[in-house]
């Protein structure tokens, strides 16, 4: 090395300290555990006779044939499977490597494939109906996802989108009831939602309060209010107050006749349109745009943003607020297009599942809506599978999905890393 | 640009920042503003920036008078910052945060990086930075993300650049590089407000030098004035600049470091495979830039990391395995480097921090009740013993002076049976009378017989009390040399150079 004293050292210097050689088996314990599980379930307690899969509904236009699959036989392809992923990753966490998520992902199809066979054998499971209630259940979850990625990147942490999509939920059924006007009950769902935000940004940003605890009180207290309006009001004016007009199905012409998928996403409402239309937004507008660049600047770190002329405080306020809107949007699915009318807590948690999903997906709109979904397909199954005549409590099936949360957020996820400074309230001195 | 600061006063509640300062700063010019951590001087600057707003006092560009609402304004006037903890988003490119704030777009408010990008790369190339702008600037060394911040300043035209305190994280090389910058930035027309405590690069770089102690301006000096004299108008008298110490007399090793290595939470190897030992009666500094693994190394021995590999034997008891609460009881006695954070309870009186390390028996606590009397003499003792400044031991620490604080913490730790002292940072942000103060005791401590390790960036400090000298980088021992060893060398050890590739250097030179 015969470097000078003048020339810029730094540049040629490697940036990153070398890393610990750290060995994971969490991902591998994982797997193991599942292929025991399956070993037991698919091949000891293995059920005889044939497991059919309905791949159409009577309206598409391609039909395919129903699918016939040897319950057995298929149990023993997806233990061997399981066992082979298992192995795989043990050699990858035993050289000190991770886990590819395409891995694990591969894992959880087969497994889940396996076990729908089993649950329904000597059945016909229906798969378009199955796919059709997962993006049902799935739509206030994105929503609700989306909103709470919008609040966190600015760096307010949401725990009101529960909150936002019950006051959502409710409002759109009386003012659409009102106005026998699904739209004007749409928009008025969002308004609700900004409301609930507005709260959640006054306490927060401007009496920094702890974001947390607004939050709780803020769900707390639409919880509290829609039950009191609810019993009170609605229940005994339902033909006046809760008979809200439903959005018609509008099916896109050939879409919605692709095989298997088509039905569960060209065949629905507006609402959900302009869902595929607010994730692409949402996830475009956070990382091309310059509102993106601010909003991200202002979670990261509020005082470089501040010395660059943005105003923070103004910034996470008017945020806070679209959040709300997004997920108030989501509310308004229960009652203008899921079920018949408002009913008493209506999204049963939906919103912090929601939250969960913010986190699974690691702040980013596109993986957070993937959460969402993944907890809609589990959520779904209780239904498909009494159905099919699954052997499965559906006590345990209701279960499923919270388990899978779990699973994915602290098993799989780990150490995600949020908006730096989210939950954080930026003081001026 | 010429600067103008007329009579600008800034009050926090009843403490007045800043009393009536006047600054001229003049087109090209380098104008140093000098004076002690405290003295009000990043106050001033916040104040030009649009950060604070001054109770009275106007501020000209070009000489008419300016009204900045918020740093968007003084932006816009022509004023840039270049903010001593860098006010970069680490998860952003270089271009992203050159960007942020004044970004150019294109149709429906979609980001043009591409003239970010551009920009970069002509601002690079004028001044010779080699800086990627899709780099993101948390992976950058922190010299370059200084260069980043410089970079964002001047392409909003910056005309009057504001450098505060901008050699704290650097190591000596890319400290005379950044005076070279400064240099260049004055002839392409930029004036300059360089903020520093530091004399010696006052005097290398300034043009004008303007000294304020306690809120005001005290005088101006030429870059011609000594050390001692720069000093002693900061302080506000004649101040001893070095310390007098004898030459130590090292017993055997006690305290014996081998192979240690500390991995963080994300898995990185912040401390790498360490040995060294420290003898008794002997002060071992470790030196190098902020976040070379002194920080973990510190606390390594301490017990307060998680992941540490390889053995730390004290006296032939092994501390690794040990909890905090065994450590301190092995005798190790700690000022950990932020004692605001971690030094002190700033709610609890000075007798309550006086006592933190002994809640769990005696002396303070019998019958699992405090004695309170005892406690109260104890406290009392120490305060006149340390010369500690508060109205009385019930006074809060968090109403104390940096200085008084860290003689609390000082006091707490001296005041038990040390057998091992390990002071990380002990004089950061205290006024030059306190340093002093400081130092005479870290080396009283030396001097009856206990092994010390001093963790310091500040070369100043390194040279002054070790009898050996560690320097540390990426997380390694770079090198352990004697306390005599050129400071150039160090600077180049502090970037990574062993001390023997750096003789074979001097060697092909010569």
């Amino acid at each position: 090395m015969s470097t000078t004293v003048a020339t810029p050292r730094f540049d040629e210097l490697p940036t990153h300290l070398d890393r610990a050689v750290v060995k994971s088996w969490k991902v591998p314990a994982i797997f193991a555990v599942f292929t025991v599980v399956g070993i037991v379930l698919f091949v000891v307690l293995g059920r005889n006779g044939v497991t059919h899969f309905n791949l159409s509904t009577s309206t598409d236009l391609i039909k395919l044939p129903i699918a016939a699959v040897p319950t057995r036989g298929a149990g023993i392809i997806v233990v061997i499977v399981s066992a082979v992923l298992t192995a795989i990753a043990v050699a990858l966490s035993y050289t000190a490597r991770k886990v590819p998520l395409g891995v694990i992902t591969l894992f959880a199809v087969v497994f889940f494939a396996g076990f729908l066979t089993w649950a329904a054998a000597g059945h016909t499971l229906a798969v378009p109906g199955l796919l059709l209630s997962a993006i049902g259940i799935s739509v206030p979850l994105i929503f609700g996802a989306l909103g709470g990625v919008v609040s966190e990147r600015v760096g307010v942490v949401n725990v009101a989108i529960e909150g936002q999509l019950l006051a959502g939920a409710f409002v759109s059924a009386v003012v659409a009831t009102v106005t026998h006007q699904a739209l004007i009950g749409f928009i008025a769902a969002m308004v609700a939602g900004v409301l609930v935000s507005a709260i959640l940004a006054v306490f927060s940003i401007t009496y920094l309060v702890d974001q947390v605890i607004v939050g709780v009180v803020l769900n707390v207290l639409v919880i509290g209010l829609t039950d009191f309006l609810y019993s009170q009001v609605l229940a005994s004016n339902a033909p006046t107050l809760n008979a809200p007009p439903h959005f018609p199905f509008l099916p896109i012409p050939i879409l919605s006749g692709i095989p298997v998928i088509g039905p569960a996403l060209f065949r629905q409402t507006i609402i959900v349109y302009l869902m595929y239309a607010a994730i692409f937004l949402v996830w475009f507008a956070l990382f091309k745009t310059r509102w993106g660049l601010r909003v991200r600047a202002v979670g990261e770190h509020p005082t470089a943003a501040d010395t660059v002329g943005i105003n923070v405080n103004r910034t996470r306020f008017l945020n806070v607020l679209l959040a709300g809107a997004i997920a108030g949007a989501g509310g308004a699915y229960y009652s203008l297009a899921a079920s018949p009318l408002f009913t008493r807590e209506v999204t049963a948690g939906a919103g912090y599942i929601a939250l969960a999903a913010v986190i699974f997906g690691r702040w980013n709109p596109l993986l957070a809506t993937l959460a969402a979904l993944l907890f809609g397909f589990t959520s779904s199954l209780q239904f498909s599978l009494s159905a099919a005549g699954s052997p499965v409590p559906s006590e345990f099936m209701l279960m499923l999905p919270y388990v899978v949360t779990i699973l994915a957020v602290a098993g799989l996820v780990g150490h995600s890393r949020g908006p730096a400074a989210s939950g954080k309230p930026y003081i001026k001195s | 640009m010429k600067l103008e600061l007329r009579g600008i006063t800034k009050r926090f509640g009843s403490l007045v920042a800043n009393d009536h300062i006047d600054l001229v700063v003049n087109p090209g010019e380098i104008h140093a503003l000098l004076g002690e951590n405290g003295a009000g001087k990043s106050t001033l600057m916040n104040v030009l920036y649009g950060l604070y707003q001054a109770e009275d006092g106007e501020i000209l560009l070009d000489d008419e008078v300016q009204h900045f609402a918020g740093p968007g304004d003084a932006m816009n006037a022509g004023i840039g910052m270049v903010h001593q903890h860098f006010m970069l988003i680490p998860v952003f490119s270089v271009a992203e945060n050159v960007m942020l704030g004044h970004e150019q777009t294109r149709f429906g408010g979609t980001l043009d990086l591409a003239a970010a990008r551009r920009q970069v790369r002509e601002i690079s190339a004028r001044f010779g930075f080699h800086v990627d702008p899709d780099a993101l600037v948390g992976d950058l060394p922190v010299g370059v993300q200084q260069r980043v911040e410089i970079i964002k300043a001047l392409s909003r035209d910056a005309r009057v650049l504001v450098f505060d305190e901008p050699t704290a994280v650097l190591t000596p090389q890319e400290t005379d590089e950044l005076m070279v910058i400064m240099r260049q930035l004055k002839a392409a027309g930029t004036s300059i407000v360089f903020i520093t405590h530091k004399l010696r690069e006052v005097r290398e770089v300034a043009d004008r030098i303007t000294v304020i102690r306690l809120g005001r301006v005290v005088g101006e000096a030429s870059p011609t004035a000594t050390n001692t004299e720069l000093a002693s108008l900061m302080v506000g008298r004649a101040v001893e600049l070095t310390v007098t110490k004898d030459a130590a007399t090292p017993g055997a090793p006690a305290l014996v470091v081998d192979k240690l290595s500390v991995i963080d939470v994300d898995g990185q190897i912040v401390v790498n495979n360490v040995s060294f030992d420290v003898k008794a009666g002997e002060i071992l500094a470790i030196a190098g830039v902020q976040g070379n693994g002194q920080t973990e190394l510190a606390e390594a021995i301490l017990g307060l990391q998680a992941k540490v590999t390889g053995e730390i034997v004290l006296d032939g008891v092994s501390l690794r395995d040990k909890s905090v609460r065994g450590v301190l009881n092995a005798g190790v006695g700690y000022i950990p480097e932020d004692r605001q954070q971690d030094g002190l309870i700033a709610e609890f009186t000075i007798a309550e921090n006086l006592m933190l390390d002994r809640a769990d028996g005696a002396p303070f606590v019998a019958r699992g009740s405090l004695r309170l009397a005892y406690l109260a003499d104890f406290a009392a003792a120490k305060l006149r013993e340390f010369d500690i400044r508060a109205q009385g031991i019930a006074t809060h620490v968090g109403r104390l002076s940096g200085g008084n604080q860290q003689k609390v913490v000082l006091a707490r730790e001296l005041s038990r049976t040390l057998r091992l002292f390990v002071a990380a940072q002990p004089t950061r942000g205290l006024d030059v009378g306190s340093i002093e103060f400081v130092h005479t005791r870290i080396v009283e401590t030396r001097d009856a017989g206990v092994p010390v390790i001093v963790v310091s960036t500040e070369l100043d400090e390194v040279v002054a009390l070790a009898d050996r000298i560690a320097v540390m980088y990426r997380g390694g021992i770079v090198g352990i040399v004697p306390a005599d060893t050129d400071r150039d060398i160090l600077g180049l050890m502090m970037a990574g150079d062993t001390p023997d590739s750096i003789a074979k250097q001097k060697g092909a030179a010569a």
